[in-house]
């Protein structure tokens, strides 16, 4: 089978390409190193329709497939794969709250979301609830009109910066099914952030604590019903995973089409290190590698659009095997490139900092063998 | 004021150019194609005009093999309202060019013609002015500014000493320099929406237009590689390469 795309999908990808070497490559060095969080860029990717690329149109979204918006970030993430995920994230939100959110929320929120008016932040993880997400204990308490909030969350991308918090809280009993999803604005009284954490990479983003103490939340910003957090944040998890694998494919695709250019550029013992046949079987087997696990992207991404039973494993393994591949691949487009390639002049130091933590986020690639053997196993 | 937008499908301008290894043109296996830079700069200046009220209708025309489509459907996002594909395998020269658009003309009457001032592979910067005197319409090239008025329209033109401001009686044919515009992003929205717009197709025989070869190619090379540059210690010794090496003193 020949997996081809379609003319639009053609063009979409062509012009996610054009923006990310225009508007987002020459300055990724510098966001990078000045840990500068580019709202400017995002605004305008949002005029192309990047904000909402899979919410509806009534919201402003386009509408588009999951296997859209895989090709969207890889391309984007080919110039910074930092800002793309981060953008990822934010369509996770727009995306939740358009798809579960009462009209009074999407009337309230949805268009600015789309426009990237509000950038929005997803808050799952906790200090003691990492990879066990489920056992979070933010607690959500009625009271008369409103809920109050305490509890911490633990490493938010854009916590600080975001205007947007999606919180999951605890409103019922122990475990998943005792989860709610709620809204809040920034300046929610009771809610504060920590120091931006100082990290690896992705430092194009802030990551800090989001902070509540009695924070007090309308009871109309809960989004859908009370104890349906945990299957909405799961649920965005599976296009949140194809995302930023995405952003690992196109961040180690880059990475490898540099090192192909350079390769034949740089010559030591007398010749050009493209013609020793290390560098060729090197080569030979980084273009494989990618080339199969973009295969495994898009065939996941097409499985979850067609809303398929078992999408939930494949997003999982495609998460696992892409940034796996892809973080490899770039270590070696870094070895081909020398000492230089430890240089922040030739961008593959920074683009191997910001992959590793795809090996982290959104699941752990270890929780996504939890996943995929428990559906080989029930 | 109905304008019509010639558009050519090039190799990207980002890809690196390699000569087919028998010299008898540039490879295209595998490159990635796009619009013509100075064919997008004519589309989005059509659009400003739709855009501004002026323009009623934008169409855009392609002459080339079935995968023009995808180049007027690029310009059908960015704002343009249908399309014509001139579909044909043959490498299609200059005036070949300009008298199928002549047929186009005829038959849409348009009474604006924007075409880039050149394509980016052949470099040939011919059409245009063979459409204008093929039809006998004035033509105002190299443009980097456009001013509709009325019955006739404003053209600001670069030229080698500076800029030229010229009018020209409608209908008319301008050709675009890089100056005139900053063509837009398709949006996502755009992009689905030109998948609804309609592209006629056509052949060139619909326009009796024989498309046969005048030029023959005799042989395609990649230019010099540059050579490496060389330090000089002293101005008495820069002065000397300059005389005599370079010639350029005497
Ligand atoms: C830069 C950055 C940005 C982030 N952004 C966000 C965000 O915006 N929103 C958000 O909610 N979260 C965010 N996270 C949190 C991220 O999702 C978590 O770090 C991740 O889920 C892992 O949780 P943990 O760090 O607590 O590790 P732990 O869960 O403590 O895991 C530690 C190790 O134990 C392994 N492990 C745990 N359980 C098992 C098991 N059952 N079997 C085998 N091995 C296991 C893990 O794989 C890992 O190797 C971000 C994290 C980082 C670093
Ligand atoms: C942070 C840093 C500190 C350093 N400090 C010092 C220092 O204090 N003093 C000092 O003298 N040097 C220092 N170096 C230089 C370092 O030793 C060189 O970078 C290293 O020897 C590699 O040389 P290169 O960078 O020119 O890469 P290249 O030699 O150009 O190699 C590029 C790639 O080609 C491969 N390759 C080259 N030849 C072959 C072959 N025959 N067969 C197969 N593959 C081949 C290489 O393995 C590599 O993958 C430092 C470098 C860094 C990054």
């Amino acid at each position: 089978m020949v997996f081809a795309l379609t003319e639009e999908q053609g063009m979409i990808r062509d012009m996610a390409q054009n923006f990310a070497e225009e508007k987002i490559q020459p300055f990724a060095n510098e966001w990078d190193a000045e840990k500068h969080f580019p709202v400017d860029m995002m605004r305008e990717g949002a005029e192309l329709g990047f904000g909402g690329i899979y919410a509806p149109e009534e919201c402003g979204g386009t509408g588009l497939s999951r296997l859209d918006a895989v090709l969207i970030f890889e391309q984007l993430s080919r110039a910074c794969p930092s800002t793309s995920a981060f953008i990822s994230i934010h369509n996770m939100v727009t995306w939740m709250l358009t798809s579960f959110g009462s009209d009074y929320l999407k009337e309230k929120y949805g268009s600015d979301m789309t426009a990237m008016n509000l950038i929005g932040s997803y808050c799952l993880t906790e200090p003691g609830a990492g990879s066990d997400a489920g056992s979070l204990s933010t607690k959500a308490v009625k009271d008369g009109e409103n809920y109050k909030l305490t509890g911490t969350k633990q490493f938010i991308s854009g916590a600080g910066a975001s205007d947007l918090y999606l919180v999951m809280a605890r409103t019922g009993g122990d475990g998943a099914g005792g989860v709610s999803a709620f809204l809040l604005e920034k300046d929610t009284p009771g809610l504060s952030f920590g120091a931006n954490e100082k990290k690896m990479g992705w430092n194009s983003q802030p990551t800090r604590q989001v902070i509540m103490d009695d924070a007090i939340v309308p009871a109309q910003n809960l989004i859908g019903q009370e104890g349906d957090g945990f299957k909405f944040a799961m649920m965005g998890l599976d296009g949140g995973r194809l995302n930023i694998a995405a952003c690992s494919l196109g961040g180690a695709q880059a990475a490898l089409e540099q090192s192909i250019d350079y390769v034949k550029e740089r010559s030591q013992f007398g010749q050009a290190i493209a013609d020793f046949q290390a560098t060729q079987f090197k080569l030979a087997d980084m273009e494989t590698e990618l080339q199969a696990a973009r295969l495994m992207l898009y065939n996941a991404a097409a499985r979850l659009d067609a809303k398929e039973v078992d999408a939930t494993k494949w997003c999982a393994m495609a998460k696992k095997h892409v940034t796996d591949a892809a973080f490899d691949v770039t270590n070696q487009a870094l070895q081909l490139h020398g000492g230089y390639g430890y240089l922040s002049e030739y961008n593959i130091e920074r683009i191997l900092r910001d992959l590793r933590v795809h090996q982290i986020l959104e699941g752990t690639n270890e929780i996504m063998r939890v996943i995929i053997s428990r559906t080989l196993l029930k | 004021m109905k304008i019509l937008v010639p558009v050519k499908r090039v190799v990207d301008y980002n890809v690196k150019i390699r000569v087919k290894p028998d010299q008898t043109g540039v490879d295209l296996a595998n490159v990635k194609m796009s619009m013509n830079p100075f064919c997008e700069i004519a589309v989005e200046e059509a659009v400003r005009l739709q855009e501004a009220g002026t323009a009623t209708e934008v169409i855009a025309v392609s002459i080339g093999p079935a995968q023009s489509q995808e180049t007027i459907r690029t310009a059908l996002a960015m704002g343009a309202d249908r399309g014509i594909l001139i579909q044909t395998d043959a490498e299609v020269e200059p005036l070949a060019i300009a008298k199928l658009l002549k047929g186009v003309v005829e038959a849409e009457s348009p009474d604006l013609v924007i075409l880039g001032k050149q394509a980016i592979d052949g470099d040939n910067n011919q059409t245009g002015q063979m459409l204008a005197a093929l039809m006998g319409w004035p033509q105002g090239t190299f443009a980097s500014e456009i001013k509709p008025e009325a019955g006739h329209i404003g053209v600001t033109r670069e030229i080698d000493g500076g800029l030229q401001t010229i009018k020209l009686n409608l209908p008319a044919i301008v050709t675009t320099d890089l100056r005139l515009n900053e063509p837009r992003y398709a949006s996502l929205p755009n992009i689905m929406k030109a998948k609804k717009k309609p592209i006629d197709e056509k052949t060139p025989e619909d326009f009796g237009v024989d498309v046969t070869p005048q030029i023959e190619i005799i042989k395609v090379a990649e230019p010099p590689v540059r050579e490496a540059g060389v330090k000089v210690e002293t101005v008495e010794e820069l002065v000397d390469k300059l005389k005599n090496e370079a010639g350029v003193l005497s």
